[in-house]
């Protein structure tokens, strides 16, 4: 391995009977870098962060983890993972579960240490059974960095969380990433690729469709949103030219266009009476909705 | 796309060192016994049952032809204890596997470095713990109320026999947790365990007709090789019998690992 590539999928191709999971996907995590995957369900990520683990075979290309197979326990045992699905003995008390995960590495941090810097020491006793959804996940994303990996798998790592545990859990994920470590986020929470994210890569249809910064990937889609008080009627000002769609709710009328300041200028002409006038471009989660439609990308 | 920085990665081992592989083994296995410990509900059924069913079946219904005729005794008491010591191996391996499978619980350990074989052997550890508690308990009912005489030679071969006897069900609970659901484990599994309990004449002498049937169950094979340890007349040889457990035991591991790799 001569680079900085940690993990890497190439031209890989996945299918399950006749449905194409991944189409011919390129994906790469380099040092230091938090990726988010982004996707609607079905668009391949799962099955991406599998082959990086190893727990399926592409069909055609590649998938390599610290330049090896993924399916050799010396390239895992740098990586750590949280599944969103999995479900953990429940008879286990949360200490004893992130002690056996550490038993599989060859230098693990300190389980209470661990525990300290995720914020469930006051749990290390309690059932894992008996826990909310919430401190699961916590229990689950020290399971994942208890090994001192250099990557990171985190599917969903934040679902369930309060928003004050979700801004602990983010923080300590910079802080892993200013140590080092890489990290690969999928998530459906956009604000937490939003805040987090180095790097952007949305899949659709087994294929990667957009990949970049945020910003990058927002710029894609040039798509603004006007939002504005006004006695115009929705139906006449979505056959204006120019506008794509509009749309009213209790906080006005709400206006996608690509071109804001002509429609805008004829809103205000067309009504006199208008206020609150708001521009903005596209968040990531239209830029995400727009990428991932139906068309031609 | 390119990678974000072109600075090498300082080389970091990521070998196990044997010590600590070691400790993989021991520490998968402590946290499965302590699971089986804090959940009784499954623990005591297949401790508690095969000696209450022998006592039931040897002492209080056919206690006059026990106490008379020491080979029925221990027909009686070999039979009672496969029946003991397969039962937590099939359950324990076909319920448990299937269960974590489908839960997402296996998967976990596979995309961490858990090595597969301490995943393995951690429940063939608990499946022969449960044996050497119920040969244990077998023995003791036995010989205090089972009208049972053996010698300590034999009864040092029995123990063995049961307890290692457990492994080549541990493969066949594993075939089985390896397709089927949590769900549907425990009725696949009883499936094959009820048949197979009553077709290899475990608990009375067959028909002539099915007679030649019974060495296709393994269950057969354990018993004759438990008979001929307690000294009584078995059917075929002891060595045959092993080889026959071996070879299960080999096939039927090395088809449940073919399938979790490929589906998980």
């Amino acid at each position: 391995m001569n680079d900085a590539r940690l993990a890497e999928l190439s031209g890989v191709h996945k299918r399950y009977g006749s449905t194409v999971a991944l189409d011919g996907l390129d994906l790469e995590v380099g040092r230091r870098e938090l990726l988010a995957v982004l996707g609607p369900n079905g668009a391949g990520k799962t099955t991406a962060v599998s082959l990086l683990l190893g727990l399926q075979q592409p069909d055609a290309g590649i998938a390599r983890l610290f330049g090896q197979p993924p399916k050799d326990l010396a390239a895992r045992r740098r990586a750590g993972v949280m599944m969103q699905e999995a479900s953990l003995a429940p008879e286990l008390r949360v200490r004893e579960q992130v002690d056996l995960v550490a038993s599989y590495y060859p230098a693990p941090l300190e389980v209470d240490d661990v525990l300290e810097k995720t914020h469930i020491a006051a749990l290390a006793k309690r059932p894992y059974g008996k826990l909310s959804g919430g401190q699961k996940r916590q229990v689950q994303l020290a399971m994942a960095i208890v090994g001192r990996p250099r990557i990171l798998f985190l599917d969903e790592p934040t679902v369930g969380l309060d928003l004050q545990a979700r801004e602990l859990v983010w923080s300590m994920l910079r802080g892993l990433v200013d140590e080092g470590a890489a990290i690969v986020l999928t998530t459906h929470y956009l604000e937490e690729a939003e805040a987090l994210a180095d790097r952007v890569a949305v899949l659709g249809k087994g294929r990667l469709i957009a990949s970049g910064s945020v910003s990058d990937v927002r710029a894609l889609v040039e798509r603004q949103q006007i939002t504005c008080c006004t006695a115009l009627v929705a139906e006449e000002v979505a056959s204006w030219p120019g506008v794509e769609e509009a749309s009213r709710d209790q906080r006005g009328l709400h206006v996608t266009t690509r071109n804001a300041e002509d429609v805008a200028r004829r809103l205000l002409a067309a009504d006199p009476g208008l206020t609150r006038l708001e521009i903005r471009r596209a968040g990531l989660a239209e830029a995400f909705a727009e990428l991932t439609q139906e068309k031609p990308s | 796309m390119n990678a974000t920085t072109s600075t090498s990665l300082p080389i970091v081992s990521s070998d196990l060192p044997a010590g600590r592989l070691v400790r993989a083994y021991l520490t998968e296995a402590r946290y499965e016994t302590v699971r089986m410990l804090r959940s009784p509900g499954f623990a005591l059924p297949f401790l508690g049952m095969p000696v209450l069913l022998y006592l039931l079946f040897a002492v209080l219904i056919a206690g006059h032809v026990t106490r008379e005729d020491q080979i029925a005794a221990r027909f009686f008491f070999t039979g009672f204890s496969v029946f003991g010591v397969i039962g937590p191996a099939m359950f324990g391996f076909g319920m448990n596997v299937a269960t974590e499978r489908t839960q997402g619980l296996l998967q976990l350990k596979r995309a961490l470095p858990m090595p597969m074989a301490a995943y393995l052997l951690a429940k063939v550890f608990m499946a022969v713990l449960f044996a050497v508690i119920i040969m244990a308990s077998m023995i003791a009912a036995g010989l205090s109320l089972g009208h049972l005489t053996l010698t300590a030679g034999q009864i040092a071969t029995v123990a063995v026999t049961g307890i290692l006897g457990a492994v080549p069900f541990c493969a066949m609970g594993l075939l089985i947790g390896a397709w089927a659901t949590g769900r549907s484990a425990p009725a696949f599994v009883n499936l094959v365990y009820i048949p197979m309990l009553h077709l290899s004449g475990l608990f009375y002498p067959l028909p002539k007709s099915l007679q030649a049937m019974a060495p296709a169950w393994p269950t057969f094979h354990l018993h004759q090789l438990a008979l001929s340890a307690a000294g009584v007349d078995s059917r075929g040889e002891d060595l045959v019998h092993v080889a026959v457990l071996a070879g299960v035991t080999v096939l039927f591991a090395l088809i449940a690992l073919r399938r979790l790799e490929r589906a998980g």
